[in-house]
């Protein structure tokens, strides 16, 4: 299908056309890179943006909700960043451009590599990229045909590292696109904890579509946390792509409170027996927020243990969409999948979407499903009250106490805390 | 000083309280005893602030301060207390974290500095020996996976703690083995004094071996159908209530 065959394309689809001819113009890619942007892009163009009609994209229709499609600025974000470096290796995006002067490659520990991802883009062979994103989906596409900068990143078998990885990405430019790209790779029995951030200035209108490849080995260990607090005029689309061997240990938390529109992407792709995934979050969405999170793990080999637990409070007009897929191949025996969604509606406005999925192909499966929606106890406030706590406060500890449980799943204490933290933020700055 | 006059009470449209009058003052203790269903626990509710009821006619006024004007929060920093007779669980709020929290809202709204955490670890550990309620059960989520028992001695932990002027007991005894009632009385007995008022609300007399009360009240279908003396208390454990019900529904 070409773009001709297709109702007359939308002004943001228009956009990225001609963005994309512009980027294929300026020769920077080798052609080997081109050649895989062009595919990822030709793809793209069939389709267009996603819309309802789109089952995976049903309650986000971002053809409708993303306007205009806006370039790629190089600009530096000049804004001093105030926010806690976690004592871990920090590499910093800002616009979509690694700083390497804000990037700590020197104190990097013995066994991990990292490296730009304008240098691989050069360098890499094309084979590098989509290989763990494997997915025909419009925004993987998008970033494929745009990617810009990011981080490779190396951990070498066995290595366990002490410190974890903060990724900032810092957008301030008006009216940008940024497309970061990260690939990651954790060797055989090596570990790590890896946290990527996004925040930006809440003036700024960008949109910013990032995807990470990420490969653990055998036996290998990763926690990633996504920390998605973008500037409240942003549009984010994140997706994280994950391919499993052997006996891995991989817990992914994605924690929502930026942007006007977001999508977070899970993919998981469970490759080797024995694995244990934990794929938890939390959103904490006001005004007129609207969040989507979207998770698909793939049960492909048997034996391997998931859980899925999710979170949201939703104030104001905001909306909280939830979608989770379990697949379990029809070979995938032993098979343990639990998912669980829990929503807390603050007011009558704010909406709530959520629709967990199991397919399951095989017979010797323990999965299942649940979820709830509703208000805050009224009998718990109650008993706070009544015991002295002001209302205000005592419906910020339920809250907190909501969340809570989610979070305490970790088993990282330092990134409990910020979690924690966090989240009190988030209900500090809504009182104000 | 607690005024209840003439209290009316709805709750979904049904009138639970039907003209409740009930004065307590500073230092007497009041045991209220009634049957299954006569409004005990809604009399409790309504005085300690809960939302569900609708005031229909009547006044709660404590040391003179309109008490139906006030939420749940300012009426325990007025004073108030209840021990539940059912305390629910409290996921997620470390019971630790619950108790400061509490103690320092109370003191804040009485104008009082933040109580330094090393003095209220040790108010807390020595308050918690004393009714048996151990360390283990002070990591727990508040009321999480505690006994019927276990819960029953938090309560009385909690007000303890904070120290109120007035103490609403519902069924305090209720779920209570003989060792535990006596270590929840001895709890309750230690906090007599002149100043503090107590509402023992029972439905049997045992509890009322332990806690001594001066006034004993039988509330029948939502009102107080016959106040007396402590030996009205036996005269109830003998004879049961049905003197009393069949006396006002007729
Ligand atoms: N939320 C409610 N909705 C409807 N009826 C209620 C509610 N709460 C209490 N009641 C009714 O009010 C009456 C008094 O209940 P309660 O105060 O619990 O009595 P007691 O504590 O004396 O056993 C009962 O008939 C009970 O069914
Ligand atoms: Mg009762």
């Amino acid at each position: 299908m070409n773009a001709e065959a297709r109702v007359q394309g939308t002004q943001a689809e228009q956009g990225l056309i001609e963005q994309f001819a512009a980027l294929k113009a300026s020769g920077e890619s080798s052609a080997d890179i081109l050649a895989v942007r062009e595919k990822a892009f030709g793809a793209f163009e069939a389709a267009g943006l996603p819309h309802r009609r789109v089952e995976d994209w049903h309650y986000t229709d971002l053809r409708s909700k993303m306007r205009t499609a806006f370039p790629i600025k190089e600009a530096k974000s000049g804004g001093v960043l105030n926010i806690e470096r976690l004592n871990a290796c920090v590499f910093t995006l800002e616009n979509g451009r690694l700083n390497e002067a804000l990037s700590s490659f020197g104190d990097l520990e013995q066994g991990v590599i990292v490296r730009p991802m304008s240098k691989a883009l050069a360098a890499q062979t094309p084979e590098a990229f989509g290989t763990v994103a494997t997915q025909d989906d419009a925004l993987v596409n998008l970033n494929t045909a745009f990617m810009q900068d990011g981080l490779a990143i190396r951990v070498k078998d066995g290595v366990k590292l002490t410190k974890p990885i903060h990724i900032i990405h810092i957008n301030s430019e008006g009216e940008s696109a940024s497309y970061p790209r990260n690939l990651v790779e954790i060797g055989e029995g090596a570990e790590a904890v890896i946290v990527e951030r996004y925040v930006g200035d809440n003036d700024a209108a960008y949109q910013i579509n990032a995807l990470s490849e990420i490969k653990v080995a055998d036996k290998g260990s990763l926690i990633w946390v996504k920390l998605q607090q973008d500037g409240e005029q942003a549009q984010h689309i994140g997706s994280t792509a994950v391919h499993l061997g052997e006996e891995v240990e991989f817990d992914h938390f994605t924690l929502n409170t930026g942007s006007q529109l977001s999508r977070s992407q899970v993919f998981v792709a469970c490759a080797g027996e024995n694995s244990k995934i934990g794929c938890r979050g939390v959103s904490m969405l006001s005004g007129k927020q609207h969040s989507d999170i979207t998770l698909l793990v793939d049960h492909a080999v048997q034996a391997c243990e998931s859980r899925e637990f999710y979170k949201s409070v939703v104030d104001d007009n905001a909306h909280s969409v939830f979608q989770g897929k379990i697949i379990v191949a029809p070979h995938a025996q032993k098979t343990d999948g639990q998912m669980m969604v829990q929503s807390l509606v603050l007011t009558d406005d704010a909406q709530v979407s959520v629709k967990p999925e199991l397919e399951i192909f095989a017979d010797d499966v323990q999965c299942a499903h649940g979820s709830t929606t509703g208000d805050i106890d009224e009998d718990l406030l109650f008993y706070l009250r009544a015991r002295g706590i002001p209302e205000a406060q005592a419906r910020q500890m339920l809250i907190i106490a909501f969340l809570s449980e989610v979070i305490e799943e970790i088993d990282n204490e330092r990134v409990v805390t910020l979690l924690e933290d966090l989240v009190k933020e988030w209900l500090e700055a809504k009182k104000g | 000083m607690l005024e209840i006059k003439n209290l009316h009470a709805k709750v979904d449209g049904n009138e639970i309280l039907r003209g409740v009058n009930l004065t307590v003052k500073p230092g007497e203790i009041h045991a209220i005893m009634g049957p299954n269903g006569s409004g005990k626990s809604t009399l409790s509710y309504v005085l300690s602030g809960k939302e569900d009821y609708e005031i229909t006619e009547g006044s709660i006024t404590y040391n003179g301060e309109d008490m139906l004007e006030l939420g749940p929060d300012e009426r325990a920093a007025a004073g108030m207390f209840l021990a539940f007779q059912y305390p629910i669980e409290i996921p997620g709020v470390a019971t630790m974290t619950f108790l400061k929290t509490a103690l320092n809202a109370q003191r804040k709204a009485r104008g009082l500095e933040e109580m330094p955490t090393p003095e209220f670890m040790k108010l807390v550990r020595e308050k918690a020996a004393d009714l048996n309620v151990t360390p283990e059960m002070l990591r727990r989520p508040l009321n999480v996976g505690f006994s019927g028992g276990e819960k029953k001695r938090a309560e009385i932990l909690q007000m303890s703690l904070l120290e109120p002027t007035l103490c609403i007991l519902d069924e305090t005894d209720s779920g209570l083995d003989i060792d535990a009632l006596r270590i929840v009385s001895e709890g309750v007995n230690k906090l007599r004094s002149p100043e503090r008022s107590m509402i023992v609300i029972t439905h049997y007399q045992r509890l009322l071996d332990h806690i001594v009360p001066d006034v004993v009240h039988v509330l029948s279908k939502g009102r107080i159908v016959k106040t007396g003396g402590k030996e009205l208390a036996l005269e109830l454990e003998k004879n049961g209530y049905a003197d009393f019900v069949d006396e006002k529904a007729a």
